[in-house]
């Protein structure tokens, strides 16, 4: 049975519209890549399965009532940056989800700090967040959102504005949660690498779509033109 | 000049004064910290002059105006909100054509009843000087409900603060606590305003958080930091008014003012110290 299915799916902004009947389906387990040009919808799908906003018309089943758990990484243009908050707090406030009593337990410390370790921003847990480059603060919010996760992680563009060594682990980390069984979907703009780890691929056009999985895509006519020329090197 | 001092607290309006002054500024740092960083510090300024309009209708109609102002306030905050997140229309431009309303409907009003009398200038610019025992309770509780708000939920306050979509992404009810943290600025406003006016009240919501942001890298640092320049800003302001007789609702703001200027200059200081080395 899968985690979240998504049927007939409309979504359109003051009558333009983005979303166009889309059907899919995400197992217990897969990581599932969404890739297409800018403006066609990709981090409006997330918000629509964060349930952040409303679709016009269709639906989205989650199984086991997982909706709650979700770890998210925003896109990185929709964060405010001049907040005065400690890389620290930020990482911590990803472990608050769902919980009655709104207090950091010791476990959660020690939840953010192995995930500031694995992320590498643990020198820095005492700096502000406004103050860190791009990249960093882009790995500070992925720390948060894998503290956040209760087996789905949801990431809009977590690689873009990081360096090469930091989008090599980002793949191994994701490889790593993938094989523990954590549902992953990611948006990104590097196909070949979308393609090489993810199982499963959705390419969004203006108009029309392909879901299946990343096999099929790349045998796909669309894949191909998609592919010509690049690798994943890994 | 110490002595003098002591001696005009022990009369009970000026102690009156001096607690709910105390207990105001508490709740407007607190509060304002949110509003400031979410730059919803529109807010506070709307909701004044909505208080502005509510009381002289209020006193037109002869309703206590506290009565009228409450319940007006309350019901633009949560409109505002609605506003904001829905997005139809822009937060600030809502706020303007709200704002610039009420204060229109309570002029109006004022002028059709009385005319502008000592209330109406009161409405404006505070009377420190009047409180009574009931709104040293009233304060008091006011002040208690959001300290413990802050304490117990403070690191939800963090996350719905920091991200909002995240924070509804992990199941956090993002919109009971901004319903909440409206409707608590919504009261500090009116009861606000009996103190320092229509007019100066949104500035104590938004100066403290303001001057601490310039210093402070941290949440918990701002919280405190900005906590502590609003009540020194507010005694610094209070004694200042009496050692210059002048009006203790703006020399507040402007004590208020000084703090921002010099966490600024610091600021700007330790900037060009970090650059240099
Ligand atoms: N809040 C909004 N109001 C109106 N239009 C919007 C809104 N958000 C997105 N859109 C429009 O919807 C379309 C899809 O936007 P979306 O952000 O989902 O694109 P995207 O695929 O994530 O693009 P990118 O690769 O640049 O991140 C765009 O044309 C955008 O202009
Ligand atoms: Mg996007």
């Amino acid at each position: 049975m899968p985690i979240i299915e998504v049927k007939n799916l409309y979504k359109s902004y003051s009558r333009r519209a983005v979303l166009r009947d889309l059907n899919l389906s995400v197992e217990e387990g897969d990581h599932l890549y969404i890739v297409g040009e800018n403006g066609t919808g990709k981090s409006t799908l997330i918000k629509l399965l964060l349930g952040l906003i409303e679709p016009d018309s269709g639906e989205i089943v989650f199984s086991k009532n997982r909706k709650t758990k979700i770890g998210y990484l925003p896109q990185q243009t929709e964060i405010q940056t001049d907040f005065p908050a400690s890389v620290r707090e930020v990482v911590l406030s990803g472990t608050l989800g769902g919980k009655r009593l709104p207090l950091y337990t010791a476990r959660d410390k020690k939840l953010a700090r192995d995930m500031m370790e694995k992320l590498n921003v643990s020198d820095i847990e005492r700096r502000s967040f406004r103050e860190l480059s791009g990249g960093q603060q882009q790995r500070v919010l992925l720390a948060r959102a894998l503290c956040a996760t209760g087996g789905i992680l949801l990431l809009d563009e977590p690689i873009t504005g990081l360096d090469p060594v930091a989008t090599a682990e980002f793949y191994r980390l994701t490889e790593q949660l993938h094989s523990e069984g954590v549902t992953i979907i990611t948006v990104s703009h590097d196909v070949s690498c979308a393609v090489h780890y993810g199982n499963k691929i959705l390419h969004l056009g203006h108009g029309e779509y392909f879901f299946g999985s990343s096999h099929e895509y790349a045998h796909s006519a669309l894949g191909k033109a998609m592919l010509a020329g690049g690798h994943c090197h890994d | 000049m110490i002595n003098e001092l002591l001696g005009l607290f022990s009369y009970p309006f000026a102690l009156r004064a001096l607690l709910v002054g105390l207990l105001i500024s508490v709740c407007a740092a607190l509060l304002g910290t949110s509003l400031v960083l979410k730059r919803f510090s529109g807010l506070g300024d709307g909701l004044s002059h909505v208080g502005f309009g509510a009381s002289a209708l209020g006193l037109a109609f002869g309703v206590a105006p506290l009565y009228i102002a409450i319940p007006a306030v309350l019901l633009a905050a949560f409109g505002l909100l609605q506003l904001n997140k829905s997005g139809k229309v822009k937060g600030d431009a809502a706020i303007a054509a709200v704002s610039g309303s009420a204060l229109a409907v309570g002029v109006t009003a004022a002028k059709l009843s009385s005319g502008m009398n000592v209330d109406i200038n009161n409405f404006m610019f505070g009377s420190i000087y009047t409180l009574s025992g009931r709104d040293v309770l009233v304060t008091a509780v006011l002040c208690a409900v959001v300290l413990l708000l802050f304490v117990v939920f403070y690191n939800k306050l963090f996350a719905v603060t920091f991200d909002e979509s995240f924070s509804s992404a992990t199941g956090i009810r993002v919109s009971r606590y901004n319903a909440l943290l409206s409707c608590l600025t919504a009261v500090t406003v009116v009861i606000g305003m009996r103190m320092l006016g229509a007019l100066l009240i949104s500035s104590l919501l938004v100066f403290p958080s303001l001057t601490a942001g310039r210093v402070c890298r941290s949440y918990r640092g701002v919280i405190l930091c900005s906590l502590l320049v609003s009540v020194s800003a507010f005694l610094i302001g209070l004694i200042a008014s009496f050692a210059f007789s002048t009006p203790p609702g703006a020399s507040v703001v402007l004590a208020n003012l000084v703090f921002f200027c010099v966490f600024f200059a610091v600021s700007v200081v330790m900037g060009r110290l970090k650059t240099k080395r």
